[in-house]
């Protein structure tokens, strides 16, 4: 069964408590994440003639790392099988096999594979796989202020979020349809998520996502 | 400490991926097909045997008010990397760490720290230093402390406003200054200055911004069917696990109806859009004016309450001597009194730029609320005004009765819960003598000619003498976190003034770099260490946290330093009674849980490091309310005095500047740069606010916190486009008093004709130059403004002007 990440838009505050443990578990610094905050905002002003304003504004946050897709594009486009689901769903590059050609990273919607620049290879979020292994969460789970994070098999995940899980979509803006990789991300949309459907929104963090 | 099962990190994957590439490389197998790579652990070098990790507990104790659990993974001596509290039920009472408490070993372990004791050989400011011995630190400080005092007095001895460490056995210089005679008081703080001046005139003398009798738990909110927060967002001031944010999400998920009334869309309703009532800064007295005129002129303020527990809604319960005088708060509110304007939502509306049928809606459901929570954060009170706004927010609960009872609150900020263990103790200090916090540099500069009536010293008429000595402890408010850097700069060069000043940190802050003599301190991580829950959550609890590492260099633990320097002065005995750091934590633990039910003994608490339990709900004032007889507030009247006579007659004792006022009802007032003081120059309103990267000042220098949360201006497309800035554009924010330059965030989560800026960043400026401060601080332009009572920061009135860099 596929191990995915369970996401609450209703609860996440954009704080970055997930990426900045998981930047601390895997000792990366500022240039390297596997986990990070989209800023999706939208909406316009009007200023009446008394000075009063109106608007629609909108604001919500997206803490996304690796969806350990069904259809995983990086495995696909892997010359060597680097990229590969492991035996507990988990999509990780293998080390011995990786030649850092990059492919992946251009394959995936999601940015979640990068070159690490010391090490030449891929890297990106393995789900913790040590610690699942082991019984814990991955890092950033445990870490989340909210508890707007949650992960495993969508068995255990519909079990945990019985009144949420139904409800959850498989995108929201400005991620990829959910047809492109069929991503094991669960998330409870916010209403400013329904609001952004509209499709006048944008991603106000570009700098920070290196985008 | 515990072991703890080893798990994986980049550093392991790193070295364990290479050896497994060389082997590889050596098999000519470098494309695969090793056997091993079919092994899932072998494939990310994690196969091999890893010693397990060492566990020491530890706590942020930065000033945010929360104070989360980290648990040290040590590795080769050294920490590798945090896990938070993970113990009990995931959604229940963990306190988790934020993204801050996450990253603190890049400051614990940063190359920055500071690792032995100096001495300025530069100008003050500047920044040069050179190294001396623990010895001849505590000699320089002994003797320079005893000369201060035998010229000038006690009264010229100052400990400066700090707030980067809380704990058991933190800020211990008042111990010591008071083994010698004193030092200068000071009154409230950087946080609730305007609050604590002016609250107790309506709600009484014990009404305080940090108990849960004159504030309701947030867990009340539940229990509200409309939920109205000032300015007040959890989600970027307290932000841990166990903090507000977290039981905020609670109350939302109750499906009461919430309102942020603030000039940005805050974290706290970002996804919830249709929770913002976007207000401009500084207004929301008039806000609540045109809101009371509406529960007024249709009968809806609740009139048995207002009679029974209030002074001076009306002409029926004004005060003897403000009788016939059209001096009532309803005389204020219909244009019959004071200012003689009726204060209609059209009048609010260009104020506040919230349209007239919007207030008349929001009133309607506020007459409506079954039970209605009204909070405020402490930025509403950070205005010039703001002694007259913070009462006012409170008058939505009052005029509608809406306190003592389940699922409401008095307006004031959420509670808190207290504490368990208490800390080394202070002393007495014989000197009475007091001044606002806010007001040391006026001190600094012109102590000898301040007095009561016009500058807020308490205690006395007028100061006796100028301050000629600071103790400065984790703290930033020399300069990066008082206001007006550039002012700060000039008074402190003048050394006949202020002669000596003494900081003790970790890292070289803005204000270290003014230091004569700078201290290197130890870290909570670097020495056995205990402290409460902090006050921006609501339960009680205790960590008694171990030594992780090493402090670097010569850096020493406070209670060493301060050891050394009591030492010097033959007050060794008298300062440490005896006992080592340890022992004081062991006596203090043990006196608390002799006293308090369900605390572990000593015993156990070095077993399991951390204490939690829940603290019961409180509503806020629900004795006074149940009993105003028997449970009397602390005013005159033992009632909510919505007109204070007290106030009024200190009104006329007052030597105020000119503009500047106070009313003894709550009123809108625009004060000092408020609201219509823009103009041609500074045509924008600028406020300062908390952000996800540091508290205050507090992890200002780790560059992965910059990174994922960078210091930006908030600035709406309307004002961004009349000024052709786009998003990511480098701008120059001018004030009267200073220029900074900043990355610009075209939003449109903040209010037309309003900027906002991050308050926190660390001041960087050429201060014999331009003094632009590339840094981002918002201090830089904020003026040195006493507020009108309490002769506080009230910072967050200011007008700028904004270009493209």
């Amino acid at each position: 069964m596929p191990r995915g990440f369970f996401f609450d838009n209703t609860r996440c505050t954009g704080c970055r408590t997930c990426a900045l443990a998981c930047k601390d578990f895997h000792d990366h610094g500022p240039e390297q994440a596997f986990r990070r905050v989209i800023d999706y905002e939208g909406g316009s002003w009007k200023v009446a003639d008394d000075g009063t304003v109106a608007t629609d504004a909108y604001g919500y946050h997206i803490s996304l790392s690796c969806n350990h897709c069904t259809s995983a594009a990086c495995t696909k486009v892997c010359p060597t099988g680097a990229m590969h689901r492991d035996t507990m769903g988990l999509v990780w590059p293998d080390m011995n096999r990786c030649i850092g050609c990059g492919y992946c990273t251009m394959a995936c919607p999601y940015h979640a594979p990068a070159i690490d620049q010391e090490l030449k290879r891929s890297s990106k979020c393995d789900g913790c796989h040590q610690r699942v292994a082991a019984g814990q969460t991955p890092i950033c789970v445990e870490a989340c202020p909210l508890r707007a994070l949650d992960f495993g098999t969508t068995g255990e995940l519909a079990e945990r979020h019985p009144h949420d899980f139904d409800r959850c979509t498989r995108s929201i803006m400005p991620l990829p349809p959910k047809e492109a990789t069929t991503p094991n991300l669960f998330v409870l949309a916010s209403p400013a998520a329904r609001r952004a459907e509209a499709g006048d929104g944008r991603i106000a963090n570009r700098e920070e996502l290196g985008l | 400490m515990t072991e703890s099962k080893a798990t994986v990190s980049r550093r392991t994957f790193v070295t364990g991926s290479l050896a497994g590439l060389a082997v590889a490389s050596a098999t000519g197998a470098l494309y695969g097909c090793t056997p091993a790579a079919d092994d899932d652990l072998a494939a990310t070098g994690e196969g091999a045997e890893t010693a397990p990790d060492t566990v020491a507990w530890s706590q942020c104790v930065v000033n945010c008010g929360g104070a989360c659990a980290l648990q040290w993974h040590i590795r080769d001596g050294k920490i590798a990397y945090a896990e938070t509290d993970n113990v009990g039920d995931p959604n229940g009472l963990q306190a988790r760490a934020c993204l801050r408490g996450r990253s603190l070993r890049r400051w614990i372990n940063s190359p920055d720290r500071l690792q032995h004791p100096m001495k300025r050989v530069g100008k003050r400011g500047e920044g040069k230093f050179e190294q001396i011995s623990w010895d001849e630190a505590y000699q320089i400080i002994a003797d320079k402390l005893k000369s201060v005092i035998d010229t000038y007095g006690n009264e010229a001895v100052y400990m400066n406003y700090g707030s980067g460490v809380s704990s058991s056995t933190s800020r211990l210089f008042p111990r010591l200054a008071n083994l010698m005679g004193g030092y200068l008081k000071s009154y409230n703080d950087y946080s609730t200055n305007m609050m604590c001046a002016g609250m107790p005139f309506l709600y009484g003398d014990a009404c305080s911004p940090y108990d849960n009798v004159s504030a309701s738990s947030i867990s009340e909110a539940q229990n509200a069917d409309l939920i109205i927060m000032f300015g007040n967002s959890p989600a970027e001031t307290r932000m841990g696990g166990a903090n507000i944010a977290w039981d905020f999400a609670q109350v939302r998920e109750k499906g009461g109806k919430i309102y942020h009334v603030d000039y940005r869309m805050n974290e706290t309703a970002s996804g919830h859009p249709d929770e913002w009532l976007p207000i401009r800064t500084g207004t929301d007295a008039a806000l609540v004016s045109a809101i009371a005129h509406e529960l007024i002129v249709n009968n809806q303020v609740n009139k048995e309450f207002l009679d029974t527990y209030c002074v001076g809604f009306d002409e029926a319960t004004m005060p003897e001597s403000a009788r016939g005088q059209h001096k009532s708060y309803q005389d204020y509110i219909m244009g019959t009194g004071y200012d003689m304007v009726e204060k209609t939502p059209e009048w609010a509306a260009p104020i506040t730029q919230i349209p007239a049928a919007r207030i008349r809606e929001l009133a309607s459901e506020i007459a409506n609320a079954k039970a209605l929570f009204v909070a405020q954060g402490w930025g509403p009170q950070r205005h010039s005004n703001g002694e007259n706004t913070s009462r006012a927010i409170c008058m939505l609960p009052i005029l509608t009765g809406m306190i003592g009872k389940p699922g409401t609150n008095t307006g004031m900020r959420e509670a808190e819960a207290g504490g368990l263990v208490g800390s080394i103790p202070a002393g007495k200090n014989p000197v009475e003598v007091a001044i606002n916090c806010y007001q040391w540099l006026n001190a600094v500069d012109h102590g000898a000619t301040m007095t009561a009536a016009r500058d807020g010293v308490r205690g006395a008429n007028a100061l006796s003498s100028g301050i000629k000595f600071i103790w400065n402890y984790g703290g930033n408010c020399i300069t990066n976190q008082h206001s007006d850097i550039n002012l700060v700069h000039d008074i402190l060069q003048d050394e006949s003034k202020l002669e000596f000043l003494v900081v003790v940190d970790t890292v070289m802050t803005d204000s270290a770099k003014y230091a004569d003599i700078l201290l290197p301190d130890a870290m909570r991580a670097e020495q056995f260490h205990m402290a409460n829950n902090g006050y921006a959550e609501y339960y009680l609890g205790v960590l008694v946290g171990e030594k992780a590492q090493d402090a670097p260099g010569e850096a020493l633990p406070e209670y060493e330093f301060m050891t050394g320097i009591a030492d010097k002065l033959g007050l060794k005995d008298a300062f440490t009674e005896g006992k080592t750091q340890e022992q004081w934590i062991e006596e203090l633990y043990r006196q608390s849980a002799d006293a308090i039910e369900g605390m572990p003994t000593w015993e156990e608490i070095l077993e399991q490091h951390h204490f939690k339990m829940e603290a019961p709900a409180a509503i806020g004032f629900a004795d006074f309310v149940a009993d105003p007889t028997a449970n009397p507030l602390e005013t005159p009247s033992g009632k909510i005095e919505i007109y204070s006579e007290r106030l009024d007659q200190m009104i006329a004792e007052l030597e105020l500047a000119e503009g500047d006022n106070i009313f003894p009802i709550p009123v809108f007032d625009p004060g000092f740069n408020g609201y219509g003081s823009v103009n041609e120059e500074f045509p924008l309103y600028c406020s300062g606010f908390h952000h996800k990267s540091r508290t205050h000042s507090s992890y200002g220098g780790v560059e992965e916190l910059k990174q994922v949360a960078r210091q930006q201006m908030w600035i709406n497309p309307l004002d961004a486009e009349a000024r052709s800035i786009e998003n990511g554009d480098k701008c120059r924010v001018k004030s009267a008093v200073g220029e900074l330059e900043i990355e610009a965030l075209v939003t449109p989560r903040i209010i037309p004709g309003t900027i906002g800026i991050p308050q926190g960043s660390w001041h960087e400026a050429d201060m014999d130059g331009d003094r632009v401060d590339k840094g981002a601080c918002i201090n830089t332009i904020t003026p040195y403004h006493p507020s009108p009572l309490a002769k506080g920061n009230g910072v967050h009135s200011l007008i700028v002007q904004v270009t493209k860099a």
